[in-house]
């Protein structure tokens, strides 16, 4: 998005032809159907969540409604649930992210490096990833219960109900989330390693850098880039959270997460108002964590792409 | 990131449309350039066979999608999952319509919170599909309230409760109408064993009993008294249930909508509050009383320790079943019996809670007549008395509970006619869920609740859940 603007932004002092002219009404021309279909299916929705959480109204009481200006966001962040699940998924967001980045560039090292049965490996890497979360969900979901699980079975766990109490509910979730989308964060990797100059890493063995300061002083700086996108791409997924929750615990044992929360307010209570509220705050995290990672970390997604 | 399961069923329905609008558009893009390059009359032959292929997918999706039989009006009744019996009565009254109108059958999500979900996001968006809902009594206010549904006129409204008991008509009117159709009614009763009683003293079929006295004697019998206590819906029926026999309820003027008044710090309140403590603190009570939902308190109950248990009517047909099939001992069978839900005051009936399914119309159908035609039908008093055979569910009209046939399988019938028309119906308020779901969370774990301070806690939250005033 920030590519696009300042590719396409008149440079200072450059004067613009009839062509360059022409060219940028036909850009526009060419780019207007897409652009109404994002206004139509995003910016609507969101400005009519803006509008809806400004007032108290239940869907099954079109009659009660009534404007309320901010105080459902009083009410929400004055609210201890709103905290506790805030934190709850900022847990699963960092423990899944951090051990995703680990074990997938371990994975993309791999894929990269594999000469027989490329394919093979990279396909069955990717595997998990092609897998719906839901079903995903359900399939580790039954893997620990109580029951039928094989888990407690094979590990000599025996009654240990892992969904019981929050520590342990917390540890699958994580796990699910982590089996699902480490290939996610590999195939990103992958593309970064792909970007690192095999001249350099030749220069640095032949002046008797070791592995761990091949691997620490030349191949992460130059692929910094790639290592941010994916931890941006990532963090924003694990933030919003939901399927797996949903279907794991629904929420008990103090393992609700923030998109959990918006849904049960809106869908469950139909308290369309507050659900709102949470659900603009959701977003507006998630904004912060793109802000961070773009202004903070300096993430550059034209050059992630390798288009600069 | 996906839509949550429930909404499934509505993406898939339009799953045929969809494809064949896609299949559309990529190959008329890449026929445009090749067609312009070729013969002029190629192009056009191409492109009329593409919007012919086109058109008659879109044809084949729109036939699929629809009634093949479309002289009969489909009416689609959207039912909470059972053993068959409403769809059995679906065709049955289908066949009797002769040919003015068919009923479909369409399964809801198995627990009472899942099927409100589903039906309320679905009349939300005003589904035109649902012409009949299986719905749980005290969701009622809240869909009557929303517009969800039509009304039964006064004609309509003296055949539906010609001879049903009084607490599920009650339960089914809003502001003085009949808003849905008693269809089965259901109560619970006092389920206890014999030996365990007559080893705590105790004879509950010669006459009422009180928790108090009910508690001692299990704690003197070494048997548990089973109740629901999990967080959930069937916890608030208990407290609910407690409070009614106390001679209060849990809103005061419930239809006010977002400003009822919660009273559960009075003299009802604080009684139901100390029973609940007296049991949890009791070695009387369930180890599992924090998780304990109707299924699990039944298994402890015809478990060694069983003792007494308040729960729903169809415990009896459903330990019948255990033994007939060979899971369950024939002397536990023998040994349950029966009686009135316990009081909570030495001098005062009880007032059971009230259960059961009423059968409503959409307003959103486009035969809200022939509806309510079916409705009459399903809800007939040889309907129920089928559907009380087969489901064991009871029935709402009392003149079925005569019949031979119905006083074979279930030997307590009177009781439960009994029960059931003494039964107090939860809270009739549009906002059900969040009182619920707001008096269960401070009442659990049941071994917290405190009398003195308890029931002003739920008060305190349920003013401010009506009121947006928190999350929940």
């Amino acid at each position: 998005m920030s590519l696009a603007t300042t590719t396409t932004a008149p440079r200072p002092g450059t004067r613009i032809t009839d062509r360059a002219a022409a060219e940028r009404r036909l850009g526009w021309a060419l780019v207007a159907p897409a652009l109404l279909a994002m206004v139509g299916v995003t910016a609507y929705p969101l400005a009519r969540a803006v509008w809806l959480s400004l007032y108290s109204y239940r869907i099954t009481d079109p009659a009660g409604r009534e404007f309320v200006g901010l105080r459902n966001y009083g009410v929400v962040l004055g609210d201890h649930l709103w905290w506790s699940d805030v934190v709850t998924t900022v847990l699963i967001t960092v423990v899944t992210v951090g051990v995703e980045l680990v074990v997938g560039f371990l994975f993309a090292s791999v894929m990269h490096r594999v000469v027989f049965g490329r394919r093979l490996i990279r396909t069955s890497i990717l595997l998990p990833y092609g897998i719906i979360t839901v079903v995903a969900a359900f399939a580790w979901k039954y893997a620990f219960a109580i029951d039928t699980g094989f888990v407690n079975h094979a590990t000599g766990f025996g009654e240990f109900s892992w969904f019981g109490q929050r520590p342990s509910a917390l540890v699958v979730i994580a796990l699910a989330e982590i089996w699902k989308t480490t290939p996610f964060m590999s195939l990103l990797l992958l593309a970064g390693l792909a970007q690192v100059p095999g001249e350099l890493l030749e220069a640095a063995e032949v002046d008797g850098a070791t592995r761990t300061q091949r691997l620490f002083r030349v191949t992460l700086p130059n692929m910094k880039a790639a290592i941010m996108v994916a931890l941006l791409f990532r963090t924003l997924d694990a933030y919003r959270i939901f399927d797996t929750v949903f279907v794991m615990t629904s929420g008990a044992q103090g393992t609700e997460t923030v998109s959990f929360l918006a849904y049960r307010q809106t869908i469950t209570r139909t308290a369309l108002g507050l659900g709102s509220a949470v659900s603009v705050l959701l977003f507006a995290s998630v904004v912060l964590i793109a802000l961070v990672f773009v202004k903070g970390f300096g993430v550059d997604l034209g050059r992630a792409r390798g288009e600069r | 990131m996906h839509p949550p399961p429930g909404s499934r069923r509505a993406g898939q329905r339009t799953t045929g449309t969809t494809e064949a609008a896609t299949a559309l558009s990529p190959t008329s893009w890449v026929e445009g350039p090749i067609g312009s390059t070729t013969v002029w009359g190629t192009s056009r032959s191409v492109r009329l066979a593409i919007v012919l292929v086109a058109l008659g997918g879109l044809l084949g999706a729109a036939c699929s999608g629809g009634d093949t039989g479309a002289a009969t009006p489909v009416l689609g009744w959207y039912i909470n999952p059972d053993n068959g019996g409403q769809a059995e009565l679906a065709a049955a009254c289908s066949a009797a319509a002769g040919g003015r109108y068919r009923i479909t059958v369409s399964t809801l999500p198995n627990d009472a919170s899942g099927q409100r979900e589903q039906l309320v996001r679905r009349l939300a968006a005003k589904d035109s599909s649902i012409a009949l809902m299986s719905l749980d009594p005290p969701f009622v206010a809240e869909f009557a309230e929303a517009g969800f549904l039509r009304p039964f006129t006064a004609a309509e409204a003296a055949a539906l409760t010609d001879g049903v008991l009084s607490g599920p008509v009650e339960g089914a009117t809003w502001h003085g109408r009949l808003v849905v159709a008693p269809f089965w009614a259901n109560s619970q009763l006092l389920w206890y064993r014999k030996s365990a009683a007559a080893r705590a003293g105790l004879d509950p079929a010669a006459g009422p009993v009180t928790w108090d006295q009910l508690i001692a004697g299990a704690e003197r019998a070494g048997a548990t008294v089973e109740v629901q206590g999990n967080r959930y819906e069937g916890y608030t029926v208990f407290i609910s249930a407690l409070v009614a026999s106390a001679g209060g309820q849990v809103l005061e003027r419930p239809e006010a909508g977002r400003d009822a008044r919660p009273a559960l710090d009075t003299p009802a309140g604080h009684r139901a509050a100390e029973v609940i403590s007296r049991l949890a603190h009791s070695k009387a009570a369930d180890p599992g009383l924090a998780t304990a939902e109707e299924e699990t308190a039944r298994a402890a109950f015809q478990g060694p320790r069983g003792g007494f248990m308040v729960n729903w009517a169809y415990v009896y047909g459903a330990a019948s079943e255990a033994v007939a099939s060979g899971a369950l001992d024939r002397g536990v069978l023998s040994d349950i019996g029966w009686a009135r839900w316990p009081r909570v005051n030495p001098d005062q009936p009880s007032r059971p809670p009230l259960g059961g399914i009423d059968l409503g119309v959409s307003a959103f159908t486009p035969h809200p007549d022939l509806a309510a035609d079916a409705v009459g039908c399903l809800t007939a008093a040889d309907s129920q008395r089928r559907y009380m055979l087969k489901s064991k569910n009871p029935a709402a009209r009392g003149v079925v509970y005569d019949d031979p046939e119905v006083r074979r399988v279930f030997p307590m019938a009177d009781l439960i006619r009994e029960a059931i028309g003494d039964a107090a119906p939860r809270s009739k308020t549009p906002y059900y869920t969040d009182v619920s779901a707001a008096v269960a969370r401070t009442f659990h774990p049941p071994a917290s609740v405190d009398p003195a301070r308890t029931p002003a806690a739920a008060n305190r939250l349920v003013v401010g859940v009506l009121h947006d005033r928190v999350l929940l």
